[in-house]
């Protein structure tokens, strides 16, 4: 092979693999866009199961994992593990539907999932303790750490009002599709936490969402350019008082819950009224749901949806 | 025989020790600090009485066995020794000295005299275990670390996490270059002339030599054999070999068993039984100057404490407030002043705090505590259900808390500078103190538009910090701890059961 053989592969390989990933970019934008149609289900509420049994169930009436996720991508399944706390305070999502989440992404062919959070506590502790990495592992998934700076690289947020960039983990940046699973809690400060507080795990420096308008804040950060194909809130234990982090099982309700949107703004008001019905929680006292709204990150308006409320 | 087991003792010893103070990953089990709590400055300082008289017996049947063996810096003289006699060949000769009795007493007797009247530094700088351990925490330690991100770097890159990357920290300037200089100095007066700094400086070293005197078992010569060559004295490492008069000083013998193997004649043993001597020995010679000297000495330190309870008793009698900047002290260490006069700042704990909020003090505590470890939140706060400082602590200068005591203990409490918070200043959510209180003595309550703002109770409180470390307001933050003189009992408010609450609607 001379020298010009060479540079001609070289030249049609490099073009191959960009070729490649545009077209894995486009099916994701695909997805986004076509939940803004309506013509199928848009959020599924799911009560009454066990955390994988909700989650199959509401899978399938999306259409199925395989509608996300398709053969050979690298997805990331962004739990929140904040707190070194056991499953049973409800601090962190539930093991058991990351687990689920994680194998049916594997069921559905991707080349690897991963699975991390930036945590409160030291994080060794808080991936332990919570039960999130033993599950997530052994339905097969990478964990991997997110306690260093060097894990994050800087991304531009064009279209935030306060937060013009923020540092990301180069996990959630090299992933082809990432699934956002929080867990529904009270939050002394944000009022709740949902799926778009849960983006705070994804960055390095949160102080600075602390200090310039928190609610703006989380808004901000949901304006990435990679959005999650999807939103999957664990409220199988909701912690109704002192969250973030609880005191103790006091502060716990057995919900039996799950919620399932593209819609991120969709599936967090969805949540804070199923919410409200534990503890009075004024939507408007969550204001980062409206400030999302208003950087058409997605309807506050679920009535207008095509909504799928399952009981098992 | 005996020389190999020695050698094999000693590896095991050390290489346990110095991997447990290095070992961020928590490899070896939380059951091996036992080898720390065997270290004899440590079970003094704890009282630990059957681990003194443990030693105090060993020493008395077979000799200095601990200083061989057990002590990790005795085991480190003998390894640069031991790369000193490859580096200048076989060449490199002990010969004997006389011992420096003044010295070492002094040293001793200055040692304790300082620490009963509350300056630990001191102490704590010789206390051969502490002085290793400074030397793992802040030399070996993050070396290790740096070797383990390298790993990691390469195996991450092909996408296995077996390892993960870890921030080297420089903890303390000051204790770093104590650790270093510790390192050079007993580093080279090992290189040149073996264990000098057990026998003329280390305050267990010349304790354990009063019983090693009159120990039972004791590496003797047979007179009857020995052609005074020499041999054995240039093998001694601790120099107490006087071959010329067939003497061996057994204050200063370690049981190295190096001297056995090199004579020739068979003339040396280590034995129970007595040798046949060539001539009278020479013990009626008393030096009445030294028992004079001791005399004072032991007096002296006796009464020193005494002196210092009278006073102490004045000072616990006063208040239990505390001063504003007042350093906040570990978590088990009842108070400062608990502290002061049972740590010899291994750092240990320092090595262990999985949260990293302990660093080594440089004059908060005083002259006398340089170096004993505080609470600092800049890198973090300290985990409400941790309670790992406590446990590895082998001087109990931190008291074992139980998950359930180290909640009800409050080594600091919360305040709350309103002016600055977020929430009045820029009218916006914030929260994030309240969010990282384990206790909600932070507590979020209804401000105005919706908004929250940090309410305190300092009574539940127990200062962890976690409160400090998070806010985001710059230069001064909103809200931090204040250390307590005295750890005070945290209150825990015991959450009413409340109705269970049953959904059965989605709500939308």
């Amino acid at each position: 092979m001379d020298r010009r053989d060479f540079l001609k592969a070289a030249a049609i390989t490099g073009a191959a693999i960009t070729l490649k990933m545009k077209g894995g970019m486009d099916i994701m934008a695909q997805t986004v866009t076509n939940s803004q149609s309506g013509s199928k289900v848009d959020l599924v509420a799911v009560m009454g199961g066990e955390p994988a049994a909700m989650f199959q169930r509401a899978i399938s009436e999306m259409g199925g994992m395989g509608k996300f996720v398709k053969k050979g991508q690298k997805v990331v399944v962004k739990p929140n593990i904040g707190w070194d706390k056991a499953p049973a305070m409800a601090g962190n999502t539930n093991p058991l539907l990351v687990a689920e989440i994680v194998r049916q992404c594997i069921a559905a062919g991707a080349k690897e999932v991963t699975v991390f959070d930036h945590t409160c506590d030291e994080w060794v502790k808080c991936y332990k303790n919570s039960g999130i990495e033993t599950a997530a592992k052994g339905a097969g998934a990478k964990v991997v750490p997110a306690d260093q700076e060097s894990y994050y690289r800087t991304i531009s947020l064009p279209n935030g009002k306060r937060l013009k960039n923020a540092k990301v983990h180069q996990a959630i940046l090299d992933s082809d599709v990432w699934i956002n699973v929080p867990v529904l809690k009270h939050h002394g400060g944000a009022n709740l936490s949902i799926s778009m507080k849960n983006f705070m795990g994804i960055v390095w420096d949160r102080r600075i969402f602390h200090s310039s308008d928190l609610q703006q804040c989380i808004a901000d950060i949901c304006t990435m350019q990679k959005k999650p194909v999807l939103n999957v809130v664990d409220a199988y234990r909701v912690m109704k008082t002192n969250g973030p982090q609880g005191k103790s099982e006091a502060d716990v309700v057995n919900s039996k819950a799950l919620f399932m949107s593209q819609d991120i703004v969709a599936v967090d008001t969805a949540a804070a009224k199923f919410f409200g019905q534990i503890r009075n929680m004024p939507l408007e006292n969550v204001k980062h749901l409206a400030n999302g709204q208003s950087l058409n990150l997605g309807t506050m308006n679920i009535d207008k949806l095509n909504v799928k409320r399952i009981k098992m | 025989m005996l020389k190999k087991i020695r050698i094999g003792a000693s590896i095991v010893f050390f290489t346990l020790i110095t991997f447990y103070f290095i070992d961020f990953r928590e490899v070896l089990p939380h059951r091996f600090h036992i080898l720390e709590e065997i270290q004899f400055i440590p079970a003094l300082l704890a009282v630990n009485l059957i681990i003194l008289l443990a030693i105090l017996l060993f020493t008395f049947l077979f000799g200095r066995i601990y200083c061989s063996s057990v002590c990790p810096m005795g085991v480190y003289q003998d390894i640069v020794a031991w790369f000193s006699k490859r580096f200048t060949g076989k060449k490199k000769k002990y010969t004997f000295s006389k011992a420096k009795n003044i010295l070492r007493w002094s040293v001793l007797v200055v040692t304790f005299a300082l620490f009963f009247a509350g300056f630990t530094t001191l102490l704590g700088l010789l206390d051969p275990y502490s002085a290793y351990g400074r030397m793992a925490v802040h030399l070996f330690k993050p070396v290790y670390m740096a070797g383990n991100n390298l790993l990691a770097s390469i195996f991450t890159s092909f996408d296995n996490y077996t390892f993960y990357k870890v921030e080297i920290t420089l903890l303390s300037v000051f204790s770093l270059i104590v650790a270093a200089t510790t390192m050079l100095v007993i580093g080279y007066l090992a290189w040149k002339n073996g264990r000098t700094f057990c026998n003329t400086i280390c305050p267990v070293g010349t304790i354990l030599s009063i019983p090693a005197r009159y120990s039972l078992f004791k590496v003797k010569i047979d007179t009857t054999k020995c052609n005074h060559c020499g041999a054995c004295a240039k093998k001694c490492k601790a120099s107490c070999i006087d071959s010329k008069n067939e003497k061996i000083d057994y204050t200063r013998c370690i049981d190295c068993f190096n001297c056995l193997g090199s004579c020739k004649q068979d003339a040396l043993s280590f034995t129970a039984r007595p040798m046949k001597t060539g001539h009278v020995r020479k013990e009626q010679e008393v030096d009445a100057g030294k028992r004079r000297f001791l005399t004072t000495a032991l007096t002296t330190v006796a009464t020193v404490p005494v002196a210092f309870a009278q006073e102490k008793a004045g000072v616990l009698s006063g208040r239990t407030s505390y001063t504003r900047k007042h350093p906040i002290s570990p978590p088990g260490s009842i108070s400062a002043d608990h502290l002061l006069h049972h740590c010899t700042s291994c750092h240990l704990c320092v090595s262990k705090c999985p949260s990293g909020v302990l660093k080594p003090a440089f004059l908060e505590y005083g002259m006398g505590g340089v170096m004993q470890p505080r609470v600092y939140f800049e890198k973090g706060f300290c985990n409400y259900d941790c309670t790992i400082c406590t446990e590895v602590c082998p001087n109990k200068a931190l008291k074992p808390l139980s998950v359930d005591e180290k909640h009800r203990t409050q080594m600091g409490r919360v305040v709350f500078v309103e002016d600055l918070c977020i929430v009045l200043t820029d009218g916006t959510n914030c929260g994030a103190c309240s969010e990282h209180c384990p206790t909600q003595a932070v507590k979020m309550e209804p401000y105005k538009d919706g908004l929250t703002i940090p309410v305190i109770n300092q009574d539940i409180c127990v200062g962890c910090g976690g409160c400090e470390f998070i806010c985001p307001v710059r230069p001064y933050r909103a809200i931090y701890v204040e250390g307590n003189v005295v750890h005070q009992e945290a209150k825990i408010i015991l959450e009413e059961k409340q109705e269970e609450i049953e959904i059965d609607s989605f709500g939308f």
